[in-house]
């Protein structure tokens, strides 16, 4: 393996492996990491207040979980996309092979789904009795479906719902841990990738979908307030900036100790990560990832957590703040999952990838399969209230 | 020719056509020569049974016989393969250039025109499924589509794959692809249906160097047992991997991955 340690003798052909010119894990990839990112960042803020007492992120909370089971309920729709055979995607849970780290989706999926509903379900049952007995017709029959038909709101009653939340939140964190650190782990445990053959892949993956899901939040929140012309609590939002900037200081350092450990052990293949970073991905990693959506940001998390600000000036750096993490997110599960694909296994080159509009796994069907949280979203609006009926007390 | 006569000699032509259907012509007379001894006509062992396969590089001269009989077993689609022959050019800078042209499915009937360099040596390397003991694609096949035999090989069961193209993304040799049509995994398997049989693999049997060659390690009579017990040196690809090949490389400059 001489060769290897000689990178300008290895890259001089650019030489392909006939069977990697194709790109097989396309934008659907991209995008699996991305909304299952959102959904955990999303249930890290309702943890914070129904299991941690964070008591400013009330105003949040309620929405983050709804938030989280819309996108949710969309996480394996990138997946079935993907699948070459996704008729066939319940063989993954009717006969999965214990070896495989990709077999395990199912049961974390399942899990995870089963145990927001119930979260939701509990902390939403005093909204939806009340609601169940004001509406009439089907809506009240689906009311009394999501309320188990029980109309107790005792005192006693509503203590054990809060036992029974923080229970199942505090089971619901490790599990949001599992479902994104394993979705890490999908690229992590993939030996033949230099750049995705690392234990860190898992931990990089849970601090930046921490990232992603706390910036939807504070984005959506201040969006949907904005449109609604309803007041934006600032005390919340400046608790989801402060743990957005600590989860965004981790996941930034963990993406850079990354790269350094390639380029200070130099080992294996590390000639082709570094061509790759310097190449292919120059722009979207040094350029985009780094450079603009993450030096920059990190520069604005750093006045807004230092230097006294206005409440409205805050409040829109915060938004403006959390578009660039959002875009900051994506732009690395794609250098992570199109990026690491576009190295051959000869060692000696890399490959280009061109996206589709109209391809099943192509930008259209990207922006289709975005689009459906925010109507499934929407959806859920009508059903639970985003916001509870005391919102308005703390706002400034 | 009345009409009347014309529909008798039709029918008596079918009639006596399709005889030739059914009447024995001896062709059940005709025996393929056994290749891999101890198989043909025998009660197949499965569970003691060990191959090898041996690719001489000194031996191959890249002219696609390999990737011919392959795509033609296996009626591959253009631009995946099951088997390929890459072509390394070595210049005097110790710089290597290294082309896979269709796969080398044409041969290498011309000489690069691209390198400005004096040639120092160039060879060629047959590629093909290393059939890992510790089998990347194996282990990470979510459903159990890829599978090791009892007797070693890697074989892909399309009926149960689900095209998630994760076995793609673990194996190191690039030896497998996605059937663009049938949206499963494919990949060499060293001719499974053939040795099976007691036949080579078409590739090996095509070869006109004897640059391929596959035995069993259990008949000690074998060409690779013999090679493979011998003292001469063989070596695997991206040993590194912890894949433990049961495809061996003789001749194999260090330069090839």
């Amino acid at each position: 393996m001489d060769a290897v340690h000689s990178p300008t003798a290895m890259l001089i052909s650019n030489f392909v492996f006939p069977n990697d010119l194709h790109v097989h894990w396309s934008m659907m990839i991209v995008l699996y990491p991305y909304i299952t990112g959102l959904v955990d960042g999303a249930f890290i803020i309702a943890a914070l207040y129904y299991l941690f007492d964070v008591k400013s992120l009330k105003p949040v909370a309620r929405f983050s979980l709804l938030f989280a089971l819309a996108f949710l309920c969309c996480a394996t729709l990138p997946l079935l996309l993907h699948l070459g055979r996704p008729e066939r995607n319940f063989n993954m849970l009717l006969t999965p092979s214990p070896s495989s780290a990709m077999a395990g989706f199912g049961y974390i999926y399942a899990v995870s789904m089963g145990v927001l509903v119930f979260i939701v379900l509990f902390v939403y049952r005093p909204d939806l009795v009340e609601l169940r007995a004001t509406s009439k017709g089907w809506l009240q029959l689906l009311y009394r479906a999501l309320t188990f038909d029980s109309i107790d709101l005792s005192k006693k009653a509503l203590a054990l719902d809060r036992k029974i939340i923080r229970f199942l939140v505090g089971i619901g964190i490790p599990i949001a841990v599992v479902l994104h650190g394993y979705v890490g782990f999908i690229f992590g445990g993939v030996k033949a990738n230099p750049t995705w053959s690392t234990p860190l892949m898992p931990v990089i993956f849970l601090f930046s979908a921490c990232v992603s899901g706390i910036s939807a939040i504070i984005l959506a929140y201040i969006v949907i307030r904005k449109v609604k012309g309803r007041s934006i609590d600032h005390a919340c939002i400046k608790t989801c900036i402060k743990t957005l900037t600590l989860f965004f200081i981790l996941a930034f350092t963990f993406e850079m100790l990354e790269v350094f450990s390639h380029s200070y052990l130099k080992s294996g293949y590390h000639h082709m990560v570094e061509g790759l970073l310097n190449g292919p991905l120059a722009s979207s990693f040094w350029l985009w990832q780094v450079k603009i959506c993450s030096v920059i940001p990190l520069f604005i998390l750093g006045v807004m957590a230092m230097v006294t600000i206005k409440n409205y000036i805050y409040n829109f750096t915060a938004a403006v703040v959390s578009a660039i993490l959002l875009l900051q997110v994506l732009i690395m599960r794609w250098n992570v999952v199109i990026g690491g694909q576009l190295m051959s296994k000869s060692a000696r080159g890399y490959t280009q990838f061109h996206p589709e509009w109209f391809d099943k796994e192509g930008i259209l069907a990207v922006i289709i399969v975005m689009t459906i949280p925010f109507i499934i979203l929407f959806v859920l609006s009508k059903i639970f209230p985003f916001w509870a009926a005391d919102s308005e007390t703390n706002v400034k | 020719m009345k009409r009347r006569s014309f529909i008798k000699k039709v029918l008596n032509g079918t009639i006596a056509g399709s005889l030739y259907l059914v009447w024995p012509m001896g062709g059940e007379g005709i025996q393929i020569p056994e290749q891999i001894p101890g198989i043909m006509g025998k009660e197949y062992d499965i569970l003691n049974q060990e191959f090898a396969f041996i690719v001489d590089v000194t031996r191959c001269i890249g002219c696609g016989s390999c990737c011919v009989a392959d795509k033609r077993e296996y009626n591959v689609p253009d631009g995946n393969y099951r088997t390929w022959v890459e072509r390394y050019v070595k210049g005097f800078s110790d710089k290597i250039y290294v082309d896979s042209p269709n796969g080398g499915l044409d041969g290498y009937q011309h000489p690069r025109k691209d390198i400005d360099e004096k040639i120092r040596d160039t060879f060629f390397v047959p590629k093909l499924c290393n059939m890992c003991k510790e089998a990347p694609c194996v282990q990470v096949c979510p459903v159990g589509a890829t599978f090791k035999s009892p007797d070693g090989f890697i074989l892909v069961d399309e009926k149960r794959c689900v095209g998630c193209a994760y076995c793609l993304q673990a194996c190191p040799y690039s030896a497998r692809f996605l059937h663009p049509d049938k949206k499963v995994a494919q990949k060499c398997t060293w001719c499974y249906q053939r040795v099976r049989k007691g036949l080579l693999p078409a590739c090996v049997q095509v070869c006109p160097t004897k640059a391929r060659k596959f035995g069993s390690m259990k008949d000690e009579t074998s060409e690779v047992y013999k090679i493979l017990k011998g003292p001469g040196v063989l070596t695997v690809l991206k040993k590194e991997m912890g894949t433990f090949p049961a495809l061996y490389y003789k001749g194999a400059r260090r330069e090839v991955i």
